[in-house]
């Protein structure tokens, strides 16, 4: 009598589950999505949000609707890239404590940002993204090499060699621009990220980008799942593996660098989202991007109102909140690694 | 077998010479060091919009009156240099207390996020309970002691120390740094040179009643940890190594531990949690002093000549002012990956 090996039964679950979950998870986005708009520092009546959705900015409470609109799109797709490119970076580097913000690959595409804002007076949000998706190739480069010096990147050496380059970034972001009275204003926004600054324009420049970089993800899929199985048996089915490597790592990190050129570095939620959905749909990643990217989304908006109504009547960054959610997370993720690992 | 005495014999020579030699070469850093952390102290003092000669400065310090420089050395810049000094020496031995003892670099008090725990008490005490002087002091200790308590059991599971740690206290140290922002940004107004000394460390607006708690800590803890300083180094061989050799492993970790937090603490809650100071002075120490020997002493004077020539960079070398934990974040923040590569490399130690 044979049984089904735990892999094999996790990474199939039955077409049934996964589209209740589905169903589920878009009727969570659609409610958050009106709590998003309804609820914030400003009390708004129920006639100002319809009037607000209409375009009507004549009061003070319909202008706020108005401007919740694009806030709510920006933390939609934001948190949509972020868990997929968590995901990717999970599959490509086979640890289970990846993440765009412990990689570092968020904070180096602060940092640049944050040099061209400086040094070069980059203003227009073309210059941004282009120069954040550079930032934050570099930074995945540089970890990975620090990580695997010394005989193989094992999930423990990456993860500390990502969390002390993106302390070492951060520092360096406060560093440039603490003496700038001008950028200044925006100084807590690249340390820790938010959507609040959110205009259809700035949307528009970066949804294109967001766009590839997750087809590029959703292309790789299916190379992922290979990825998992280790690369001699990958490549024994036929994977090229360097290749499938490469540009999953792009894709992913095409993601976390527009997501960070608009909405500054948000942490952690890369490292939970795709935890939670492996347990909902299973490790497919065909499903499991998709899924992820449902996910993130919710999960952006979410922190996103909690931000804005825990801390009446100022309102606390996504970041923060994501942080604080997250961090327990990642503890909990570590501690329970195999003391091999270490 | 004579000639095999005297091989011996000859051995025990080169042991003896090798010992006697790093000796010297340790005495001669720290009294170097000594040195360069009296002369800062005073360039410090002279140093400014306006300058005063040492004779002046001395003058000052022992108490005597001198036209203009008494208020601007005695009330403005000696409170400065002071809490420079000490909290920079508070750093540098509680840091290199937490590497010696968990035998890695990394396990600085600020990479862990210790400084952080008190670092975030002060922040709630003075913004939402509106403390000042030496309550807030208490309270970051608070912050502290629990924070490494909590490190301490969420990292015990399957063996203490090494890679785990480092890890658990990075991800409580993420969750801190969280609540410090978000208490920042309750308070009433957004104030930069408050967020700044509260997330870098800063020197700015020094005053006596924040150097005072300060100095009477040091003044007990530092001859305490230096007479263990011994034991600590003999940890570093293992726990049964050191219990064989007579180290009262779990009471004298416990001591370090606690004397080595409180020093942090009420560092931190003076001056901020000045960046990668703790973290980076042990090793540098270390490379100084060469092996052998306590390195906790040497630790100490680096942390505060870090601080020191930090704070007159950031005050004097730029045309903006910069708060001191930005100057030693950007020393620090490379020497943190220089360090990663070479652990990397040889999975070696400090």
């Amino acid at each position: 009598m044979r049984t089904t090996p735990p892999s094999v039964a996790g990474l199939r679950r039955s077409a049934a589950v996964r589209l209740i979950w589905i169903v589920v998870l878009v009727v969570a986005i659609v409610v958050l999505c009106a709590a998003s708009v309804a609820f914030g520092v400003r009390a708004v009546s129920m006639n100002d949000i319809l009037a607000g959705l209409g375009g009507d900015t004549s009061t003070v409470a319909r202008s706020a609707v108005v401007a919740r609109v694009p806030r709510t799109v920006l933390a939609l797709l934001v948190g949509a890239a972020l868990a997929m490119s968590g995901t990717t970076m999970q599959a490509v580097t086979r640890n289970p404590l990846a993440d765009p913000g412990i990689l570092g690959v968020s904070s180096g595409a602060a940092l640049a940002v944050v040099i061209g804002i400086a040094f070069f007076g980059m203003s227009s949000p073309y210059a941004f993204l282009v120069v954040a998706i550079a930032g934050a190739a570099v930074a995945a480069v540089f970890v990975y090499l620090i990580g695997s010096i010394g005989g193989g990147a094992s999930p423990l050496k990456l993860a500390l060699a990502g969390a002390a380059i993106s302390a070492a970034f951060a520092s360096l972001v406060s560093a440039v621009l603490l003496p700038r009275v001008d950028v200044v204003e925006s100084f807590r926004f690249w340390q820790i990220g938010g959507v609040g600054g959110a205009t259809w324009d700035r949307i528009a420049v970066i949804a294109p980008v967001l766009v590839v970089g997750a087809v590029v993800c959703l292309v790789m899929a299916g190379g992922m799942n290979s990825l998992a199985l280790g690369d001699e048996l990958a490549t024994g089915l036929g994977v090229n593996v360097l290749r499938s490597r490469l540009t999953s790592s792009a894709g992913a990190v095409i993601l976390c660098g527009a997501a960070t050129a608009i909405a500054g570095p948000i942490g952690f939620v890369g490292l939970v989202v795709p935890h939670v959905c492996r347990l909902l749909v299973g490790t497919d990643h065909r499903w499991l991007l998709p899924f992820s990217a449902l996910g993130g989304a919710a999960l952006l908006v979410m922190a996103d109102v909690v931000g804005r109504l825990v801390a009446r009547p100022s309102e606390i960054d996504v970041g923060i909140v994501t942080a604080i959610i997250g961090a327990p997370f990642f503890i909990w993720i570590v501690r329970r690694q195999k003391v091999r690992e270490l | 077998m004579s000639a095999g005495i005297l091989g011996a014999r000859s051995e025990v020579r080169t042991i003896v010479a090798g010992r006697r030699k790093r000796m010297r070469r340790r005495g001669l850093v720290i009294a170097i060091l000594v040195i360069a952390v009296v002369a800062v102290f005073l360039a410090t003092l002279m140093i400014g919009q306006t300058f005063y000669g040492p004779g002046d400065v001395i003058r000052v310090i022992f108490g005597q009156t001198v036209p203009g420089a008494s208020f601007t050395v005695g009330d403005l810049r000696l409170p400065r240099a002071s809490l420079g000094l000490l909290s920079g020496f508070a750093f540098g031995i509680a840091g290199v207390t937490f590497q010696t003892m968990l035998r890695n670099p990394l396990a600085s008090p600020d990479v862990i996020g210790i400084s952080s725990g008190a670092s975030a008490a002060a922040v709630f005490g003075i913004i939402v309970l509106s403390l000042d002087g030496a309550a807030v002091s208490l309270l970051a200790l608070c912050g502290a002691l629990v924070t490494a308590a909590v490190i301490y059991l969420l990292s015990n599971r399957g063996g203490f120390g090494g890679t785990r740690l480092i890890l658990i206290g990075i991800g409580v140290a993420a969750m801190l740094e969280s609540v410090i922002s978000y208490v920042l940004s309750r308070a009433a107004a957004w104030d930069l040179q408050t967020a700044m000394r509260w997330l870098t460390g800063s020197l700015n607006g020094a005053e006596w009643s924040s150097v005072l708690p300060l100095a009477v800590a040091s003044l007990v803890l530092v001859p305490l940890l230096l007479s263990q300083g011994r034991s600590l180094s003999t940890l570093r061989l293992g726990d049964d190594s050191a219990a064989a050799l007579g180290v009262r492993v779990s009471r004298i970790r416990l001591l370090a531990i606690i004397a080595a937090v409180a020093l942090l603490a009420i560092a931190t809650s003076a001056a901020g949690p000045i960046a990668f100071v703790a973290f980076m002075s042990g090793p540098i120490a270390a490379r100084l002093v060469g092996p052998g020997g306590s390195p906790l002493l040497p630790a100490g004077l680096v942390g505060s000549l870090l601080v020191m020539l930090s704070d007159l960079v950031g005050q004097f070398a730029f045309d903006g002012r910069y708060p001191v934990g930005v100057i030693t974040g950007v020393l620090g923040a490379p020497y943190l990956v220089l360090l990663l590569t070479r652990m990397n490399r040889t999975g070696g130690s400090l």
